[in-house]
């Protein structure tokens, strides 16, 4: 089966230790990416080099560019349109959950404290997100809390 | 103004299909399905500028085997949720007797190629089919419970909620706030 993409936008180097070792143990193929801010993942998407990648997943507190910018920039891009988008966030204010998707969020994800679960929570949405490109479902009405 | 569409892919993938096959002048059958039988070989060219015009509607000519038998599965799968009166037979025979396989190798199949087993597809499936109801403000969430065989209007709620992390109504406020802030820009 094709090689699933993946980008992680996070500046918390543990954190990003942590999502590959879950990401890791999965028994998906797929290909990660990591950036440390909004700033570098718009020059990697923008950049004709990088391979298109099926989900990106955005911190919301980052330095130089935050999530909330970089997802509006995505939306604003003709070109990135149609990529999906994952909020990966400590928050879990229902404001801040609907604030996301008003900005064009596919999925807000509340970060999980354990691998067990931050295993399941990936799997869940790589593989829903997977049926939406290849199942011919409206992608605008791709919304997931997990 | 906004306007909500509904669609039926299947009839729009046939209808497109037609068309650009035709354009090309080669004689077809469509037996369902997405199914395609060409009635005369042809020729590279024409292949890869068939192959290229359904691309640009999102229409891929599936080479390998297993992924044309995914494709069947997953087209009688829509043709099986689009007609109400299909409910009253069990999806495992309809897809066994559409495809003419056993259920147990194309369930199997199905689940190595997409990542998800049959059954989550059709829950998935049905909860855009409702989400699209609920969008185009005919339906009351009972009536699309209903029309969407759920037993009961909780069930259908409990389905959606641990499908989307969502309720229906959370769903429908987010999706009008979204659509009312893109007008605005």
């Amino acid at each position: 089966m094709k090689k699933i993409r993946i980008v992680l936008a996070e500046d918390d180097e543990d954190d990003r230790l942590f999502f590959k070792e879950a990401i890791n143990q999965l028994d998906l193929n797929t290909e990660i990416k990591f950036v440390a801010d909004g700033d570098e993942l718009l020059k990697y998407l923008n950049d004709p080099e990088s391979h298109f990648p099926d989900l990106v997943f955005l911190d919301l507190n980052m330095p130089r560019k935050g999530g909330i910018q970089s997802l509006s920039e995505i939306r604003a891009s003709q070109k990135l349109t149609g990529l999906s988008v994952a909020i990966y966030s400590t928050s879990s204010s229902d404001e801040d959950i609907e604030n996301c998707f008003i900005g064009g969020a596919n999925v807000y994800i509340k970060k999980p404290n354990n691998i067990e679960s931050l295993k399941s929570v990936l799997f869940k949405v790589i593989t829903t997100n997977h049926q939406y490109i290849n199942s011919t479902m409206n992608k605008d009405n791709f919304l997931m809390v997990v | 103004m906004k306007q909500v569409l509904g669609y039926q892919t299947h009839t729009l993938v046939r209808k497109v299909i037609e068309k650009e096959i035709e354009k090309l002048g080669i004689e077809y059958s469509y037996s369902g399905t997405g199914h395609i039988e060409l009635m005369n070989d042809i020729n590279s060219e024409d292949y890869n500028k068939l192959k290229l015009n359904l691309l640009e509607y999102g229409i891929y000519i599936q080479s390998n085997h297993q992924q044309q038998m995914v494709q069947r599965i997953k087209d009688a799968i829509d043709e099986f949720l689009s007609f109400e009166e299909n409910y009253n037979y069990n999806l495992s025979t309809y897809i066994s007797e559409k495809l003419e396989l056993n259920y147990t190798y194309a369930s199997n199949l199905f689940s190595e190629n997409t990542l998800i087993t049959i059954q989550s597809h059709i829950i998935l499936k049905k909860i855009e089919r409702a989400k699209i109801m609920m969008l185009s403000g005919k339906y009351s969430l009972t009536e699309i419970a209903y029309k969407l065989n759920y037993s009961s209007p909780a069930h259908f709620s409990g389905q959606f909620k641990k499908v989307t992390g969502l309720t229906a109504s959370q769903f429908e406020k987010i999706i009008s706030k979204r659509n009312f802030s893109d007008s605005e820009n």
